[in-house]
């Protein structure tokens, strides 16, 4: 956290510029295959080039999971800001955007020409079922990491069955079910014991 | 019709929906358009999303293809904006207030609480996926399959789902 305080003011230790910061971010958005994109950032912008700190890295995903938006793009909005600020933030956007973007312009054209074929029809179902599987660990790993108690599986449970079984809109259930977990865990005076 | 209008006015409202992640606005991606604006179906939809996992970059860059087919290139220009100008301002501002915030003893509750409510959405969008994808037996198993092999190696996710297509072209046609 003090590693965050350090380097929330101007510039990083190491001026880098936002050409440098488009090229790294274009690069992960470009050659990160499978699994998280986070994993790939983490390992270029904490390990190769050391512009983040392992703690402000940390510090910065955890903002990133708990606004809306996708991981990855807050991520890149986040230390391209403490980078370069409002020009550093662009470039990454915009850099580990624009491969994967491009990409499904034309994977979508094709799609959309060849994608009732027979023989690529049972392809993407095979796909398909392949990504179900994948989208089930990459959550039960998530809800490994960041699940904490009883209660937690309690707001998790009515989460999804409001979504899945009531069909609620995500909105509605964001913002009840969100209440309802924040109040849970609201600040406690020190006499009645910490929540955590 | 221009569908330019209604693609800006969907993204962006589920932009604001991916909490925790992108498959978390998927439910409602799928109401909106799949049942609402006949923009592709339910399939398709699932495919797109699917395909993705083998290319490289942010989840969610399917979302181009959906803007393409519904507007062309101005409709895949349109959803992009739409779906990451919001939240990117937010995270650019709030990002910026963080260090500020870490007194107001209310920032730790939001984190706290909102975490398990992003993985309830994040299954929900899962069950939402599983029920449009899962068709039968074979489906099932290379489920169950490509599970119990991501969970035990250390595979890459990208490989093991172009499994599932080589399974598929034989296995499903």
């Amino acid at each position: 956290m003090s590693d965050l305080a350090e380097t929330d003011r101007g510039p990083s230790p190491r001026a880098v510029t936002v050409g440098q910061i488009f090229g790294a971010f274009l690069l992960i958005g470009a050659t990160s295959f499978g699994g998280s994109v986070v994993a790939y950032l983490e390992a270029s912008l904490v390990g190769k080039r050391r512009w983040v700190g392992d703690e402000t890295f940390v510090e910065l995903l955890s903002i990133s999971q708990t606004l809306p938006g996708l991981n990855a793009t807050n991520l890149a909005i986040l230390v391209g800001d403490r980078l370069r600020g409002t020009p550093g933030a662009i470039a990454a956007l915009c850099g580990i955007c624009l491969p994967g973007a491009l990409l499904m312009y034309v994977v979508g054209m094709t799609f959309h020409a060849f994608g009732d074929r027979p023989l690529v029809t049972a392809m993407l179902r095979g796909v398909a079922a392949a990504a179900v599987g994948l989208i089930l660990v990459t959550t039960l790993q998530m809800g490994r990491k960041s699940l904490h108690g009883l209660v937690d599986l309690v707001f998790v449970a009515l989460a999804v069955i409001g979504v899945s079984t009531l069909h609620l809109s995500v909105l509605t259930v964001l913002l009840g079910v969100g209440a309802l977990a924040i109040f849970w865990h609201r600040p406690r005076r020190e006499r009645q014991g910490s929540s955590q | 019709m221009n569908q330019v209008p209604s693609l800006l006015r969907v993204f962006a409202y589920l932009s604001l929906l991916t909490v925790g992640g992108g498959m978390a606005a998927f439910p409602e991606l799928q109401t909106l358009a799949v049942n609402v604006h006949h923009w592709l179906t339910a399939q398709q939809l699932v495919q797109l999303y699917s395909v993705e996992q083998m290319a490289p970059g942010p989840k969610m860059m399917m979302i181009v293809s959906i803007g393409q087919w519904a507007a062309g290139f101005a409709g895949a220009a349109a959803v992009l904006v739409a779906f990451l100008l919001p939240t990117s301002v937010l995270a650019f501002f709030i990002g910026r207030l963080w260090t500020r915030l870490e007194r107001w003893p209310w920032r730790a509750s939001i984190q706290r609480g909102l975490a398990p409510v992003s993985i309830g959405l994040l299954s929900a969008g899962f069950l939402t996926v599983a029920r449009v994808a899962l068709t039968g037996v074979v489906t099932v198993i290379i489920t169950v399959v490509v599970s119990a092999i991501l969970l035990r190696s250390r595979a890459n996710p990208a490989l093991v789902v172009l499994g599932g297509a080589l399974v598929g072209l034989v296995a499903l046609r």
